[in-house]
């Protein structure tokens, strides 16, 4: 039993000191190429720039920043590379995300595998042959470079992965307790309710008896979506459920989900509504398709995106007062504001972090209860 | 909606669904099944140790009703005991008395017959002896005063009004 507690508490210093040791490694000091000279010192200031920062911190990127600072006129970046790996033209290529040194203008041409690449704007471009430099046509698009299939360890997979790990982990480890034990101990004992009120509270009022074939996906969906809210309230910078493309996965599997397990009464209900008049119910068909086949999913794709996006720029914004107000309220004032504004939006997205994978487990199994309940026997 | 869609990386797509559903099927395997299994088990654990804790309240609450019962019977048995013991009692004691009564009367009566007895025998005894005395009386008497007849005549009726006297 002690033994036992002594192992986990080491086996968590030494993760803990792993992800401290990897996010401290300063592994590149570049020169970057200004392209004025309005800052010298500081390299977020203005409300553009601020914007500019906030809209590239929502979107994915290929390697793990933490911060940056300037020092002797030089932008230093705090943070780890994460491999790339791309399926082009000449197969697959594979290198760490440092060889593109920091530059997200298609400035910097890696040359591995047979192919040029350059990143621009969070995305990987193929160069054609004999092209040192990207060329955009009037509508955006490159005429001179394909997009490879990006298969790379991005942020957001980063993310996925430790998330992913992170929950296996600790609802592991709690399995495992009730080999030995009726009543879990320790951390499992945090977990345990958890799990009771996904299962207790979400999945049987909302699906009905036949919910036990559903919790695991339930849960599995709330955790992550939970995990993802919290660890992108952290000063990491994870984005995960704020990407379209992951709660896009996650509204197409419930889509999925509640379309495989529909039963007839479902289907006669969706198609020939009983109890309405004969002229209507083709009507009603088609809004209770339009329902089921686009509104839902897309509902819940919009709505877990929209309001994590949100709550990232809300809160970066409220923090950027400190240095967007520093005029009008002198240094002392718009630090203090601030930090007053950031302090109560950071509380309420802490909220929005467990609401957000409520309503969204929550609503899957609304879902999936009305497409799973059987006719009433009058 | 072009914006939304220009969020819209493809190839992150394809790498949460790949993720996700690795994660979904780890997770029910591992993780959920186990824990929900036991949660199953320990809730019907639960559940039959409240029913049987329930149908053992009530066994108890039928041993102590029938517990009462028999102690009833017994008190009420114990107080008949102990009014038939008293009645017993009672009549040995009334029994025993009007015995030692009769007894004590018999003997009373013995007592006073023998005595009368008694009384009687030594009454003739005394008469008789009275007599003899009398009849040594007059012979001496008879023998000294024979002399004159009157003398004697008189003692002799002297002594018998004494003797009838008595």
């Amino acid at each position: 039993m002690n033994r036992k507690k002594t192992k986990l508490v080491n086996k968590l210093a030494i993760t803990l000191s792993l992800i401290f040791f990897t996010s401290l490694v300063i592994f590149a000091s570049e020169d970057k190429k200004q392209s004025g000279d309005q800052h010298k010192v500081n390299p977020v200031n203005t409300p553009e720039e601020i914007s500019d920062y906030i809209k590239h911190h929502v979107k994915d990127s290929h390697d793990f920043h933490l911060f940056s600072y300037f020092s002797d006129d030089k932008e230093h970046h705090v943070g780890f590379p994460l491999p790339v790996i791309l399926w082009g033209s000449n197969g697959l290529t594979t290198f760490m995300s440092s060889e593109f040194h920091h530059d997200d203008e298609g400035k910097v041409v890696v040359n591995k595998g047979g192919s040029n690449f350059v990143k621009l704007h969070g995305k990987i471009y193929e160069l054609k042959e004999g092209a040192t430099s990207i060329v955009f046509d009037k509508e955006h698009h490159a005429t001179n470079a394909s997009k490879p299939i990006d298969l790379s360890i991005t942020k957001s997979v980063f993310g996925i992965l430790l998330f992913g790990l992170l929950m296996f982990l600790m609802f592991r480890g709690l399995a495992k307790q009730y080999r030995t034990k009726q009543v879990p101990t320790g951390f499992g004992r945090v977990l345990e309710p958890l799990v009771l009120y996904v299962r207790n509270e979400i999945a049987k009022p909302n699906i009905g008896p036949k919910y036990k074939k559903f919790t695991g996906y339930l849960m599995t969906v709330f955790f992550f979506i939970w995990f993802s809210n919290l660890m992108g309230l952290t000063p990491f910078g994870f984005n995960v459920t704020g990407q379209l493309a992951i709660t896009a996965v996650l509204a197409i599997i419930t889509f999925v989900v509640y379309m495989a397990s529909s039963n007839k009464h479902f289907w006669s209900h969706q198609l020939w509504m009983p109890g309405v008049p004969y002229l209507l119910r083709p009507i009603l068909a088609v809004i209770e398709l339009a329902g089921t086949l686009i509104i839902k999913p897309f509902s819940l794709m919009v709505r877990l995106f929209a309001n994590i996006t949100a709550g990232h720029i809300v809160v970066m914004s409220l923090i950027a007062i400190g240095m967007t107000m520093q005029k009008e309220l002198t240094i002392y004032g718009s630090t203090i504001l601030s930090l007053i504004l950031s302090l109560f939006i950071m509380l309420i997205e802490v909220l929005v972090a467990f609401l957000q994978a409520y309503i969204f487990t929550m609503l899957s199994a609304l879902f999936i209860g009305m497409a799973v309940e059987e006719a009433e026997h009058h | 909606m072009e914006q939304l869609l220009e969020n819209f990386s493809l190839d992150l797509f394809v790498k949460q669904t790949v993720l996700f559903i690795i994660l979904i099927f780890l997770m029910v395997k591992y993780a959920w099944k186990p824990i929900t299994k036991a949660l199953n088990e320990r809730e019907e654990g639960i559940k039959n140790s409240l029913e049987s804790a329930e149908e053992a309240k009530k066994e108890m609450e039928n041993l102590q009703a029938s517990n009462e019962q028999l102690l009833k019977e017994a008190r009420a048995e114990r107080d008949a005991l102990m009014k038939e013991a008293r009645e017993i009692k009672d009549k040995m004691i009334s029994d025993a008395k009007d015995e030692a009564k009769e007894v004590a009367s018999k003997l009373i009566q013995n007592a006073q017959a023998s005595i009368e007895q008694e009384k009687q025998a030594a009454l003739s005894e005394l008469k008789h002896q009275v007599a003899e005395l009398s009849i040594g009386i007059a012979e001496t008497v008879v023998k000294k005063e024979l002399a004159s007849k009157k003398d004697q005549l008189k003692l002799v009726e002297g002594l018998l009004e004494d003797v009838t006297l008595k």
